[in-house]
């Protein structure tokens, strides 16, 4: 099946109208793979009859499963450990002692995707339960596709994707095996994380969050949209909150909200003492 | 160069390991049961042994178990690698003193992992 580039135009635009994804042209070869289990699923049997009905807008739900079809969902459990040491070592014990009065400590994984990422951190805090003892730990987890939601919230992963990333103890430890080689997330797990639907080209979600993984979401952003998305980022952000991007991807040239946090490079923290206006040319 | 042993009665499958294990930059060492496995560590021991499960002549199990009871200066690390993908199977692995379980089929990403967590990588 051939995708004429005027289908794939029309692809494309949908799905940067919906999520602020570009399709860029060494993307556009992975549409057919991409859409072709929800063409199956759906009889629809050419790219022209799929483009037919995603223009004559009659079946609503059509647009969105395919937007889902086109995001890249890649992720696994604690992918680039680095980063994650980043946090664990870097932004939480500084976060544990600048919020000792209030006890409570929000995370937002902002393109969550099928749930690995969160999951993640919520067994890096039960691995360290002590240490967490009487403190409230609140990780809320968007993405724009509703599938991934799903998938999240559910917690049931392939044989090829539980074994990515972790070790077989952590493996053992927080999944049980099902029918089908599928193993499903412990509940206590599960109830560590809020999953919801969420577009980071809209307004943030409610709460003031004292770290931010926003990571491998950025990359096929217009520099506008990241430019936008990044400002979004700093109003959900608490004063003195941490951003965690993806490994090659960097706010530089996108303003001050943030800065690199000097003592651990590879974080960012927000920027909210702005700097008056300079009244001469001082700063 | 770290060593690995790849044991596994499967010759696709050891072609498969050889080369992924070749791209991460480990001298590879093959054998095709248990015995021929014991027999390869006698000569040269690997940093980490890559282990089938169910293989003629002598099993990955039994292999494991032996291998833990010889008083060598350093064990190797060793990983299972098998269709065996079930709670009950990577517990009796694990117990015998396997130190990481791969599921088959698995890939480049997967066992480049399961390397590192183990140290080797
Ligand atoms: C490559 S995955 C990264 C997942 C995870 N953060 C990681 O690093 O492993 C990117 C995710 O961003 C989501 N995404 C893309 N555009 C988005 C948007 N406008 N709002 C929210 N999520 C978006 C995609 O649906 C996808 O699940």
């Amino acid at each position: 099946m051939e995708v004429s580039d005027v289908s794939s135009r029309i692809l494309a635009g949908l799905l940067e109208t919906r999520t602020g994804q570009q399709l860029t042209m060494s993307r556009r070869w992975r549409i057919e793979t991409a859409l072709g289990g929800l063409m199956r699923d759906r009889g629809i049997t050419s790219m022209d009859q799929l483009i037919t009905a995603l223009v004559a807008g009659r079946e609503p739900w059509l647009a969105g499963e395919v937007v889902d079809a086109l995001l890249n969902n890649e992720t696994f459990f604690f992918r680039d450990r680095a980063a994650f040491d980043l946090v664990l070592k870097g932004a939480l014990p500084r976060l544990q002692r600048s919020r000792e009065a209030e006890k409570k400590i929000s995370i937002w994984c902002a393109g969550c995707s099928t749930g690995q990422e969160a999951y993640s951190l919520a067994m890096s805090f039960l691995d360290e339960r002590v240490r967490w003892q009487g403190w409230k730990i609140d990780i809320l987890a968007t993405d724009v596709s509703r599938t991934a939601i799903e998938r999240a919230r559910e917690g049931v992963y392939s044989q090829l994707e539980v074994q990515r990333g972790l070790s077989v103890l952590q493996m053992m430890r927080w999944f049980t095996d099902e029918e089908g080689q599928q193993w499903r997330i412990s509940k206590q797990l599960r109830d560590m994380v809020r999953f919801d639907v969420h577009n980071l080209t809209e307004a943030p979600p409610k709460g003031r969050f004292d770290v931010i993984l926003c990571r491998n979401v950025l990359l096929y952003f217009s520099e506008a949209t990241r430019t936008a998305v990044f400002q979004r980022l700093a109003e959900a952000s608490a004063p003195d909150g941490y951003l965690m991007l993806g490994a090659g991807e960097t706010i530089i040239g996108h303003g001050s909200d943030f800065v690199i946090d000097p003592d651990n490079r590879g974080l960012y923290i927000r920027n909210a003492v702005q700097q008056p206006a300079p009244l001469s040319g001082l700063a | 160069m770290k060593s690995c042993l790849v044991v596994d009665d499967s010759k696709v499958i050891r072609k498969v390991a050889r080369h992924i294990l070749e791209t991460l930059n480990f001298s590879v060492d093959e054998a095709e049961d248990g015995r021929q496995a014991l027999s390869r560590i006698e000569t040269k021991m690997p940093d980490v042994v890559l282990l089938d499960w169910n293989m003629p002549v002598m099993s990955g199990m039994e292999f494991l178990r032996t291998l833990r009871q010889q008083d060598f200066d350093v064990q190797p690390k060793v990983v299972f690698c098998t269709t065996e993908n079930d709670a009950a199977h990577i517990r009796a692995a694990i117990e015998a003193g396997a130190d990481e379980y791969v599921m088959k089929p698995f890939d480049r990403e997967t066992l480049e992992s399961k390397l590192q967590i183990v140290g080797v990588a």
